[in-house]
């Protein structure tokens, strides 16, 4: 029972990695930058829903309002500022950036909010649960892995169903043609890298409900949205759930065999389906 | 009169430099009898980073493995020397070694793995298997878990006699692990191994059509600067007597500042880990009241030379100036006999 129990709470978990993951697997799509910041960022999504929560007095699922607008603009700004600049054949000057980025957001939240855990109250939110014959379900973590599949059913609408999906589509095949259909690429990724950090602000703030946070959390949950992106396979979405669930549940096993083993179960579930197959399991595009 | 064309690979900027390297190396090598306590554990403490910053910059610069896990071989190092003197009652100098050849031996399943991982996601790979590492060896119940341990006292003794002793030999060790790093890459890039690798790091596919095998080179590349990684991880924490898994594999001081100093250094050349490191220093000396803002420029700095000089300052030097301290590169020039 107790491993049901860990099954369950584990797919449930998965849900938040999925949306730790789903920014970077759209961004990588869109124009093959690995984000090292992504982390960061995500933490910097939870300190400015804790800021609007506080200044408002609002409950923090309504400072989405604010958050997600707020950091859609900071990724537009970001992307069209630094990033766009370092994209070209090199790899070392995106991943370079991005590692000082992340320093910089880090030790400026550090500067801001100093060390100290600190966590959004969601009232009511957080404790309420509902039973399911002998198991017992978190209304949280059931809202969000419904958010998380909502969110990438969304992200997948707009990749294949709208303009913007077809031009995302379109510039990540090939730039300079493109270019030549009469689309700006620097637009573009702009446009791509606003989605994925209101993305990410929907992750920081349910990450921000669901446990305390710091500013030195980043670095960690960059390496649970990377782990669910490979597992799933590269540029399927879906996959990157799926990715998500194998995680979330790996931890939680892990966890209940022994409480010391919870990040280290995760980390070797990895590993052992990047030995096996090393493209993911439902790999689209390879890297 | 005729002109004659000659090749040299070395040239007299090269030479003055080697002269004037070889004297700083003998004042360095003195410096017990001239410089006090705290400037000597300082600058232990750069020829470490300048090591470290080398082998960094011969992964990332030299064989385009950019890693941000190399402080899983800093750590395991470190927990090496511990584990080996604590367990096996070596002798430190012997489990330094050890941990080195452990840490080339580790190495190897590690790449295996991970060179299953490309470009920006191979970054992220080595740190994922640092963090396992780091949870790895926190589960470790005798080498203190999570909380760490010290190095037991008589092991320290047993090193030299007196503090002044112990504290010569430490900073000793650190400046020979800077010069052995130094010297290796720089004879390594000099040999045909080297020719490769630059031949890799300026065009991976035309370098394939001239049959490198770079599968090969790049992991022999890795398994060594691994094994040296571990070496110098293992003299950092005989310098701090103390371990403990958030110290040991500490993503920020042992791959983020080192990552900082060849980037502003100039990375894929020697020169750039050393001004890298001088730079780091002399920033670090002078702002680090600042704390985080200090950090914050840092990574601003790394940010703006990345974006506005890629090559760093060593790089602009070398344009500017034609420079080169280590020969590496071939030259033509017109010789005029008479």
């Amino acid at each position: 029972m107790d491993f049901v129990n860990a099954v369950v709470q584990g797919t449930l978990l998965g849900g938040l990695y999925a949306l730790f993951a789903a920014g970077l697997s759209l961004i990588f799509g869109v124009m093959r930058l690995v984000n090292i910041a992504h982390g960061d960022l995500i933490v910097l999504a939870a300190y400015l829903g804790l800021t609007t929560t506080v200044a408002l007095g609002v409950h923090p699922l309504v400072a989405l309002v604010v958050v997600v607008p707020a950091m859609a603009g900071i990724g537009y700004v970001l992307q069209r500022c630094v990033l766009n600049h370092t994209l070209g054949d090199d790899i070392l000057p995106p991943l370079l950036v991005t590692f000082g980025l992340s320093v910089i957001i880090q030790n400026a939240l550090l500067e801001g909010y100093s060390a100290d855990p600190q966590k959004m109250d969601a009232g009511a939110l957080e404790t309420a649960s509902v039973a399911l014959g002998p198991l017992s379900l978190g209304v949280l973590p059931l809202l969000t892995f419904a958010i998380a599949v909502a969110v990438i059913a969304g992200l997948q609408w707009t990749f294949y169903r709208t303009p913007l999906g077809r031009a995302f589509r379109a510039t990540s095949d090939n730039q300079d043609i493109a270019q030549l259909m009469g689309l700006n690429k620097r637009h573009v990724f702009g446009l791509a890298m606003a989605l994925a950090l209101a993305v990410t602000a929907v992750a920081g703030i349910l990450l921000g409900i669901r446990t305390s946070f710091d500013p030195s959390v980043g670095g960690g949950r960059l390496i649970f949205g990377f782990e669910a992106v490979i597992i799933g396979g590269l540029g399927n979405l879906w996959g990157t759930l799926v990715g998500g669930v194998i995680l979330g549940v790996a931890q939680t096993v892990g966890a209940t065999i022994n409480p010391g083993w919870q990040l280290l179960a995760g980390h070797i579930a990895f590993l052992v389906i990047l030995a096996v197959r090393p493209n993911g399991l439902f790999p689209r595009i390879s890297a | 009169m005729s002109t004659d064309i000659r090749i040299s690979r070395t040239s007299s900027a090269a030479r003055v430099a080697a002269i004037l390297g070889a004297l700083i190396v003998v004042i360095l090598i003195a410096a017990p009898w001239w410089a006090g306590r705290a400037d000597m554990r300082l600058m232990g403490e750069i020829f470490l980073y300048l090591a470290l910053a080398s082998l960094w910059n011969l992964l990332a610069g030299y064989a385009g493995l950019v890693s941000v896990g190399q402080q899983a071989y800093v750590g395991f190092g470190g927990y090496m020397l511990f584990a080996l003197t604590i367990f096996a009652g070596l002798p430190p100098l012997v489990a330094i070694a050890l941990a080195g050849v452990l840490g080339a031996l580790i190495s190897i399943p590690v790449a295996a793995l991970i060179f299953r991982l490309r470009g920006a996601y191979f970054a992220i790979g080595t740190w994922v298997m640092a963090e396992v590492f780091r949870l790895s060896f926190a589960q470790v119940s005798s080498l203190g878990g999570g909380s760490g341990t010290s190095l037991p006292t008589d092991i320290v003794r047993s090193m030299a006699d007196g503090r002044s002793a112990r504290e010569a030999l430490s900073y000793w060790l650190a400046l020979g692990a800077a010069l052995v790093v130094v010297t290796a890459v720089y004879l390594l890039l000099r040999s045909r191994k080297g020719l490769a690798l630059t031949a890799i790091r300026d065009n991976e596919l035309a370098s394939a059509s001239l049959g490198i095998d770079i599968w090969r080179t790049k992991f022999l590349v890795y398994v060594v600067t691994s094994g040296l990684t571990a070496v110098v991880g293992a003299l950092i924490f005989l310098q701090k007597l103390r371990i403990s898994p958030d110290a040991a594999f500490s993503v920020n001081d042992w791959t983020a500042f080192v990552i900082f100093i060849v980037v502003i250094g100039g990375i894929g050349t020697i020169e750039g880990p050393i001004i890298g490191t001088i730079v780091f220093f002399l920033l670090r000396e002078t702002l680090a009241d600042l704390g985080t803002i200090y950090l914050m420029v840092l990574g601003l700095v790394a940010i703006v030379v990345m974006l506005k000089a890629p090559q760093g300052v060593w790089g602009f030097i070398r344009h500017r100036f034609d420079l080169q301290l280590f020969p590496l590169g071939y030259r033509v020039e017109r010789s005029k006999d008479t």
